[in-house]
């Protein structure tokens, strides 16, 4: 299959081996993977932030590079709901909604890619540790990802899951609402670690970054032991 | 920014530091999602009967007219006077009408957030009546002088010994750490006023259109002494609050006490059809419903977000939202808060003096997934957002998106602007804790992830 990735801004820059674990993980499984380099970002922040104008200059660019594409797999599930649920509401009445709306169809999140779209759940790996899986709010309602990372991670070598109290629960990055609320962003945050430690977990998995981002930056400024890290890095460990 | 919003800023900023309001709060509702679920088990199909409930929502707003007509006709039949009140202040007037003409001193109240919204209780004190709320909860509040925390928990937020200080001091009981005495000495002191008060007034959970009835779910039996001892009873709700048969209280109140309280059914369920009939022997001899528009009607005639107006009041939203358990009732500033309260009350007290609540959010669904009726609630919060911007755009924010849209846009910008953040970075980690920290917002709670040395895209041309 071609498979072309979609890199979100804050994974190009801050977290590129999550996208490089991602073209090993497919290309192992057999796939052509491209990238088109001239998009950067979904438009989330902007749509987020009730400017949807200037949300679709950025979404527009996107969906023309992306918009004839057998599959697109993100490893957000939060730019991932942004492609497949909200273009199609950005684009409502306009000229690209058809083009939306096919991009809504052919986009997936990478774990739900291999799980429910490539119906692969081993992918060899091995993992040493206990970990604790966090469902990013947008994957977990927006896109209904909820077993397939599960799926992924108990067929891991050596790895321990466990479930903390509330997987369900926001982290409190939530995009814009992070630096802009960051008292209330900051105690969800540490709701959410607290749960985690509890389960006596060495890390705190996501399919999100950007929610990794926002509790790696907490647990590290605490001086907190429990890591976190993206599934793909996971996945890809031997 | 709006007063509002300034003052949410603040409140945010002190509570969200307080270790034990967290505690206290995530501890409570915790129970509250384990009692919930259970209850939510013995449901044959727990999402086909919100889906149920909905349909029989929208189908009551969607004819809100002929529902209302219905069951106003009703129920006058029985005596019963009904008010229409288009406003807040008319409610409240009407209401004050009525206790004059009754030549009333002492009123009793059981629970009713439309009497908070139209802070009615106020109002009667300045008339010099005295206003005694019979609920516990909102017993406890109006001692204190506050109000309620939660729409349905009004003093979730206070422990035993803070509610046994509160009546030493306030009622002269002594000190105990037992609810079952605490309880005891509320009802002792509320049992007086029943006996005392002239007029009763209570809130309503429905309005049955088929049958003309008023449906009242309470856990004290307070609301029942409210309606039956006092000569006058006053019933103030919202217009919403119609559903069309009595059937569906069948759905109904098991639904609402699921998703509110973690119950099978509420401990008392009372149906109201009229005052007291040629023949009985009890209830009030004056019955008047005050139906409240407010507003209402005003996000009636919005059709993306018409569906709020399914809200049973439950609380199921709040109970569930992380902003509500990190912040807490008294910080939304408002008579409804968490998520509903942040959909509704732009619409019901004005969007650009209430868009900060729809922005307080990370919009993660946590509400959506639990409201029994399925509003939609984090995506009307996205609405909300987009009509505040479209009402009155910042130039500013709207200069800087448009930058940022024409950056990503730009591949060789975009680059040029990772490698400036590479140069910076060791400057900007010497700022870190300064005023002059550009991303200060962020690292003043959270360590920032430094720019890779090599981003994905660089790694990508290099590989190939």
């Amino acid at each position: 299959m071609n498979v072309t990735l979609f890199i979100p801004c804050f994974v190009d820059t801050c977290f590129p081996q999550v996208g490089m674990h991602m073209v090993r993980i497919l290309e192992r499984l057999g796939h052509r993977v491209t990238c088109p380099e001239a998009i950067a970002c979904c438009g989330q922040p902007a749509f987020n932030s009730g400017y949807w104008d200037e949300a679709r200059q950025v979404a527009g660019k996107t969906l023309h590079h992306l918009r004839d594409a057998e599959a697109v797999v993100i490893a957000s599930g939060s730019c991932g709901a942004m492609l497949k649920v909200f273009y199609p509401q950005l684009y409502a009445g306009r000229p690209e909604e058809a083009a939306a709306q096919r991009l809504s169809e052919h986009t997936w999140e990478f774990s739900d890619f291999l799980v429910s779209k490539l119906g692969v759940t081993d992918l060899g790996a091995r993992f040493p540790a206990k970990v604790t899986f966090h469902d990013g709010c947008h994957g977990l309602r927006e896109l209904g990802i909820k077993s397939g990372p599960r799926k992924l991670l108990e067929k891991v070598r050596d790895l321990e899951l466990v479930e903390m109290s509330d997987a369900e629960t926001c982290c409190g990055f939530g995009g814009t609402f992070a630096a802009k609320f960051p008292m209330i962003s900051t105690a969800m945050g540490e709701v959410k670690c607290a749960s985690a430690a509890d389960t006596g977990a060495e890390y705190m998995v996501s399919n999100d970054s950007s929610c990794l981002m926002h509790l790696q930056g907490l647990l590290s400024r605490q001086g907190k032991p429990l890591k976190t890290l993206h599934l793909a890095q996971i996945l890809d460990s031997q | 920014m709006s007063n509002a919003a300034q003052q949410f800023l603040e409140a945010a900023g002190t509570i969200t530091r307080n270790l034990r309001h967290r505690g206290l709060i995530q501890t409570a509702l915790r129970k509250y999602e384990v009692a919930r679920d259970r209850k939510k088990s013995a449901f044959n199909d727990w999402s086909s009967a919100r889906q149920s409930a909905a349909e029989t929502k929208w189908d009551a707003i969607n004819h809100l007219d002929t529902y209302l007509t219905e069951f106003t006709s009703k129920i006058e039949a029985r005596g019963t006077k009904v008010h229409w009140c288009p406003t807040g202040p008319e409610a409240r007037d009407t209401i004050r009408g009525i206790i004059r003409d009754a030549k009333a001193k002492c009123v009793v109240k059981s629970k009713a957030m439309t009497a908070e919204e139209i802070h009615l209780n106020e109002a009667l004190e300045k008339d010099g009546f005295e206003v005694v709320e019979s609920d516990l909860g909102e017993y406890i509040v109006q001692l204190r002088k506050e109000p309620p925390y939660h729409i349905v928990f009004p003093a979730m937020h206070l422990t035993r010994d803070e509610i046994s200080d509160l009546f030493e001091r306030e009622l002269g009981s002594a000190p105990t750490r037992e609810p079952e005495e605490l309880t005891m000495i509320a009802r002792r002191a509320l049992r007086r006023k029943y006996i005392q008060a002239d007029v009763g007034i209570t809130g309503a959970n429905f309005a049955i259109a088929e049958t003309g009835m008023v449906s009242i779910t309470e856990n004290e039996g307070n609301a029942r002494l409210t309606a039956a001892l006092p000569r006058v009873m006053i019933t103030l709700l919202g217009i919403e609050k119609v559903l069309p048969k009595m059937e569906d209280l069948a759905l109904f109140l098991p639904l609402l006490a699921t998703a509110g309280a973690g119950q099978t059914v509420t401990g008392y369920n009372t149906l109201y059809g009229g005052p007291r009939q040629p023949g009985e022997s009890d209830g009030p001899v004056e019955w008047h419903v005050v139906l409240l528009d407010n507003r209402r009607t005003e996000l009636l005639a919005d059709p993306e977000q018409r569906d709020a107006l399914h809200c049973i009041r439950c609380g199921a939203c709040l109970n569930v939202c992380p902003i509500f358990r990190n912040v807490g009732g008294h910080t939304y500033g408002t008579t409804y808060s968490g998520p509903v309260g942040s959909v509704i009350t732009p619409h019901l007290r004005g969007l650009q003096d209430w868009k900060h609540l729809s922005n307080a959010s990370s919009l993660c669904g946590a509400c959506t997934e639990a409201c029994p009726v399925k509003i939609d609630l984090h995506h009307h919060l996205l609405q909300n957002r987009r009509n505040a911007v479209g009402e009155t755009p910042s130039w500013i924010e709207r200069l800087a998106w448009r930058a940022h849209a024409f950056a990503v846009n730009t591949p060789a910008l975009y680059q040029f602007g990772q490698e400036v953040a590479r140069i910076v970075e060791p400057l900007r980690q010497r700022l870190q804790g300064t005023p002059l920290d550009p991303v200060k917002t962020w690292t003043s709670t959270r360590d920032l992830p430094p720019v890779a040395p090599e981003s994905f895209k660089e790694w990508w041309r290099n590989r190939r």
